[in-house]
């Protein structure tokens, strides 16, 4: 099965990209965007069962993510 | 007459842990050898054994291309598994800028790195304050001596929580802060917008110390200055101390 990550910036935490993306996107014509943060998206492939969800989050506890600085979510896609 | 063995003096033995990617490897080893009593060697990241050793040095670089986060990847390298131990039993471990990055990754110091807050790779000498100079690594300093050491770095700007902000504060943990001419700690002085304007901690039982300065690159006049060499100087005093009180 495959599994789709996503990392963000926690709460809070000042996302120095985010806030530059978001300053330039008034000079585009695009007005009003707000708390614009930039995380990442990582794709991998697993083997299917029970135990995947388990395991990608203990991937992610310990290697994908920074739990200090960063949030994640995944979702597991059975294709 | 035959000199007694105990009137020799035993160099200090440094480690310079070498990653694929690490680039200031050769610098902290010159600038160790560079001090009468002091030796050193490269360890290789897949080694598993640090030999006899009093400190290990993570150095500054780019190791595993800082892929995912600067230090994620090179903090399971086999090697960390015998830092940590090193570390566990009171060896001295100090990491440099990418080192600094390792420890942190590794959790054998507070906090975390993001990327600097202007976005850009920031090389330049900067003023750092001494904090704490009753640590093993910065007994050759002046509490609150200003020291010029050099910054070349794209993730220095330190995060930590509040709770852990007051804990280490309270500990005596932030050893170095960046700082204008006069010492303040000022915004202006903050290269890279680390909280706190901290460049530098300790871990608790303070022997373990990471920091984003080059100690290593200030350690002989012909390359700029000799702020560095306090670092160096502390920690051959501190193993020798050591070895005396045995």
């Amino acid at each position: 099965m495959k599994a789709k990550v996503y990392i963000t910036p926690k709460a809070g935490i000042l996302d120095p990209q985010g806030l530059t993306i978001e300053r330039s996107l008034p000079a585009l014509g695009f007005e009003g965007v707000s708390n614009v943060r930039v995380g990442k998206y990582i794709e991998l492939e697993l083997p299917d069962g029970d135990a995947a969800g388990e395991a990608v989050d203990q991937m992610c506890h310990k290697l994908l993510a920074n739990p200090i600085i960063e949030d994640f979510e995944f979702e597991l896609v059975t294709e | 007459m035959a000199i007694s063995s105990q009137t020799e003096v035993t160099p200090v033995r440094f480690g310079v842990v070498v990653f694929p990617g690490s680039n200031c490897d050769a610098d902290s080893h010159d600038a160790v050898r560079s001090f009468a009593g002091a030796d050193a060697r490269y360890l290789w990241h897949k080694d598993t054994d640090l030999g006899g050793l009093d400190c290990v040095i993570l150095p500054g670089g780019f190791s595993y291309g800082d892929y995912l986060r600067c230090g994620a990847i090179a903090r399971f390298s086999p090697i960390m598994n015998a830092v940590q131990r090193f570390a566990d039993d009171g060896g001295l471990v100090i990491g440099i800028c990418n080192g600094f990055q390792i420890l942190l990754e590794a959790g054998m110091l507070p906090g975390a790195m993001h990327q600097n807050e202007g976005l850009k790779f920031v090389c330049k000498l900067v003023n750092l304050r001494v904090e704490n100079n009753g640590i093993p690594f910065t007994t050759g300093y002046e509490r609150g001596q200003v020291i010029k050491v050099p910054i070349a770095h794209h993730e220095g700007n330190y995060f930590i929580d509040q709770a852990g902000l007051a804990e280490i504060e309270a500990n005596g943990q932030v050893v170095v802060r960046y700082c204008d001419d006069e010492g303040e700690t000022t915004e202006a002085s903050n290269p890279n917008g680390s909280l706190g304007n901290i460049a530098g901690v300790c871990n608790r039982e303070h022997n373990v110390f990471g920091l984003m300065p080059h100690p290593e690159r200030v350690c002989e006049e012909i390359v700029g200055g000799t702020d560095g060499r306090g670092v160096f100087e502390s920690i051959i005093n501190a193993v020798g101390a050591k070895a005396a009180a045995r």
